[in-house]
């Protein structure tokens, strides 16, 4: 069906459900219930699981298949989030201009970045990739290119914004003033009572989860095409697919350039979602945090960036909102001495210190699971599954990692 | 003229540091193999061992002190560090004063420590593994490390001032027979290009003239040949990379009263020194020396408001133009060596 084969399709089915079902799989808790600081159903967090999964989608098409460690992703990202402002400032707040220059701009940004950084490969194509996004930040952040031009174009420190001076061609008087697509206000939201339960549904999620099964689906097709299987052959022997003849160039810069597409994508949502950017959208930790989301979850799967995504921002939030009386709370039961050890443990691993827990989490996916959350799954699915029964990676879906 | 002296006096201090990070990230690389994410992360710790120390030398306990009276009367208690009680009130202070570069006494056995330590315990199970995952898990110490010292110590920088009789500025456009006060440099930027260049120096002069360094010399040149020599060059490279952390180390020491610690600038430092190691030129120390003092000059030079007056901001990005240049130029680097990393 639609060009999948069973499994395939199965797989996609299980992601449009839950990407469309999300307000509800992901508010499993009642609303005055104790565990409703675990719920993720809101439409922040939701939409922030879509876009990240969209842009680890992207980067796994490239690290993934091809095996190339971009670290410079958020470059693309950053450039989608401009463009998309600039859209904005010159026409109006309605996305359907916003979105698609995002992608174009973050494209021919790809196209150029590729095309220079591609002439190397391994740990110095690494290398260029940062550099070149470090190089964007800094014209970004200091707003060179509106330096240039005599007028603000990244507006530096301050981050891009619209304001009431700028043109608007297209905004009709008294238009609405808040992204929105052919005058749907994006912010608009529906909560629904059930019970205990609240779900929460909102137009921007729904965008973001729109434009994230697309984007899944175009990457299945990718990853099961002969362009997928070129890709593939990179990334085991690039010197042996050379000698047959093969140039492999042209590949990896298509390989490139869609994954900058689809970071732009991400970085266009990210600005629908709220109209403002600011540089620090293409500081290298957020490239890096791109590469903890692919490798987290699983690079080279279909599933596993998304799980990745989903869980570092999951992971985020839930960590960095627990603190000492909360973790007084859980060891409740222990003797208080050790009650007093397991907090002073835990403490520098909460709050503020989120990052030393997805740092730490981090190492040891990398040593211990390098398949990530997926091959976790795997793991544990033969554990319990029957002997000789063939496990594949799409199985991994299961893994209730959202 | 002397506006020229004093860009590339401003650039020394910064290229300086580069230098000895990227010099032990090129030890490392050319050594194990490894590209190592987490050498900023060893600056790091070196920069909090001198926070460290000036922390402790002035743990203090208190003293009645009978001669001097609060307004009521009564006599006062003052703080004394124990190293006045040890050492007598002035060279207790002196020892104060210079906490930073006796810190360097400490942060050498602490780094070689924990550079075994790392290997032993991290690194030497990725020799096998892709180079990516060898970035990915040093990438994620890195973060580790950094985090760590952000809960020790805050995220606020430390001020960690330099000895005071080194705080002042020298004239060193007298040396150089210019008008007085036409070139002023601050003292410390001077010791720290002098500290560094003797580091430099002895690690040159350790490869390069110790048996030791002979055998590890041949070990980059051809591990094999000389581990069935029956030499066990893995023990010679772990301690290698004990000395790289060590200068590492150090740079982070001595950068302390010019730029205050905090817990992000290894990765600041990081990327700009790999960036440093490829103009360098994959697994070659001298390529990397010269790469990183070429670039802080050139980075100084480019914050001149002359430069910045024509080509605007080229000052945050010239680095990364520059790299961007020699690496298609020079695809090995100013002095890579053939067979270093190509792919």
């Amino acid at each position: 069906m639609l060009g999948l084969n069973g499994k395939d399709f199965r797989l996609f089915l299980i992601v449009c459900v839950m990407a469309l079902a999300a307000p509800i799989l992901l508010n499993p808790f009642p609303v005055d219930g104790a565990l409703a600081q675990f719920n993720a159903g809101y439409p922040a967090l939701m939409q922030a699981f879509a876009i990240f999964g969209i842009l680890a989608i992207g980067f796994n098409i490239l690290f993934g298949l091809t095996g190339y460690l971009s670290f410079g992703h958020a470059a693309f990202l950053g450039a989608g989030s401009y463009a998309a402002v600039w859209m904005y400032k010159l026409f109006n707040y309605n996305v359907i201009f916003a979105i698609p220059a995002s992608i174009i701009v973050a494209g021919l940004l790809s196209v150029l970045i590729g095309y220079v950084s591609l002439r190397r490969s391994g740990i110095y194509f690494s290398i260029l990739t940062l550099a070149f996004a470090q190089m964007m930040y800094a014209i970004a952040y200091s707003d060179l290119l509106g330096r240039f031009f005599g007028t603000p174009i990244t507006n530096g420190e301050t981050g891009l914004q619209v304001y009431n001076s700028d043109p608007q061609f297209l905004l009709a008087e008294g238009g609405l003033a808040e992204p929105h697509l052919f005058t749907l206000n994006l912010n608009n939201l529906t909560k629904i009572q059930f019970g205990g339960w609240e779900f929460t549904f909102e137009v921007g999620y729904y965008l973001c989860a729109i434009f994230l099964i697309l984007s899944f689906y175009l990457s299945i097709r990718i990853f099961r095409s002969p362009f997928g299987m070129m890709l593939r052959a990179v990334k085991s022997n690039q010197n042996r697919m050379n000698y047959t003849g093969l140039d492999s160039k042209p590949y990896m810069l298509a390989a490139f350039v869609i994954s900058g597409l689809y970071a732009g994508l991400a970085g266009g949502l990210m600005a629908a979602m709220d109209p403002l950017t600011g540089g620090e959208r293409m500081f290298w930790t957020a490239s890096g945090e791109i590469v903890l989301m692919s490798i987290l979850g699983g690079a080279g799967t279909l599933i596993g960036p998304v799980l990745g995504a989903g869980a570092i921002k999951y992971m985020e939030k839930i960590v960095s909102a627990l603190n000492d009386n909360i973790l007084h709370g859980w060891f409740a039961w222990m003797p208080d001495g050790m009650e007093n050890v397991a907090v002073a443990i835990l403490h520098p691993f909460v709050g503020k210190g989120w990052h030393l827990t997805l740092g730490s989490v981090f190492m040891l996916v990398v040593i211990f699971l390098p398949g990530g959350i997926v091959e976790g799954g795997q793991r544990i699915g033969r554990l319990f599954g029957r002997k000789g029964a063939t496990q594949t990676p799409t199985d991994a879906t299961t893994t209730p990692a959202e | 003229m002397d506006a020229i002296i004093i860009q590339i006096l401003n650039g020394l201090d910064k290229g300086s540091a580069y230098a000895l990070i990227a010099l032990g990230l090129t030890l490392i690389f050319g050594t194990l193999g490894v590209v190592n994410f987490a050498h900023g992360a060893l600056f790091l710790v070196g920069a909090f061992v001198a926070v460290t120390t000036q922390r402790l030398l002035k743990i203090s306990y208190e003293v009645v002190d009978e001669s001097k009276k609060d307004f009521l009367g009564n006599p006062l208690v003052v703080d004394t560090p124990y190293v006045h009680g040890w050492f007598g009130q002035a060279t207790g202070d002196a020892i104060i004063d210079w906490a930073v570069p006796l810190s360097i006494i400490l942060a050498i056995p602490v780094m070689l420590f924990i550079g075994f330590a790392m290997e032993r315990g991290l690194i030497k199970h990725f020799y096998k593994r892709p180079h990516a995952d060898q970035i990915l898990v040093t990438f994620g110490l890195a973060i580790v490390i950094g985090e760590i010292v952000k809960a020790f110590y805050g995220a606020n920088p430390i001020q960690t001032p330099a000895p005071s009789a080194l705080r002042s500025t020298v004239d060193f456009g007298v040396w150089l027979g210019y008008e007085p006060n036409s070139i002023l440099y601050p003292a410390w930027r001077l010791v720290y290009f002098f500290f560094s260049a003797i580091v430099i120096a002895a690690v040159f002069a350790f490869l390069q003239f110790t048996t030791f360094g002979m055998v590890v010399r041949a070990g980059m040149a051809d591990r094999e040949t000389v581990g069935l020599l029956g030499i066990n060059i893995d023990k010679r490279f772990t301690i290698m990379f004990g000395i790289a952390a060590a200068v590492a180390g150090l740079a982070g020491v001595m950068y302390t009263p010019i730029l205050s610690p905090h817990y992000n600038i290894g990765m600041d430092f990081l990327v700009l020194s790999f960036v440093v190691v490829v103009v360098g030129g994959m697994g070659s120390l001298p390529g990397a020396v010269l790469a990183g003092f070429m670039l802080g000059i050139l980075q100084s030079f480019a914050s001149m408001n002359e430069v910045k007056a024509i080509i605007p901001g080229i000052d945050q990005i010239i680095i990364y133009l520059i790299a961007i240049i020699v690496l298609l130029t020079r695809p090995r680097g100013l002095m890579g060596r053939k067979g270093v990393m190509e792919d």
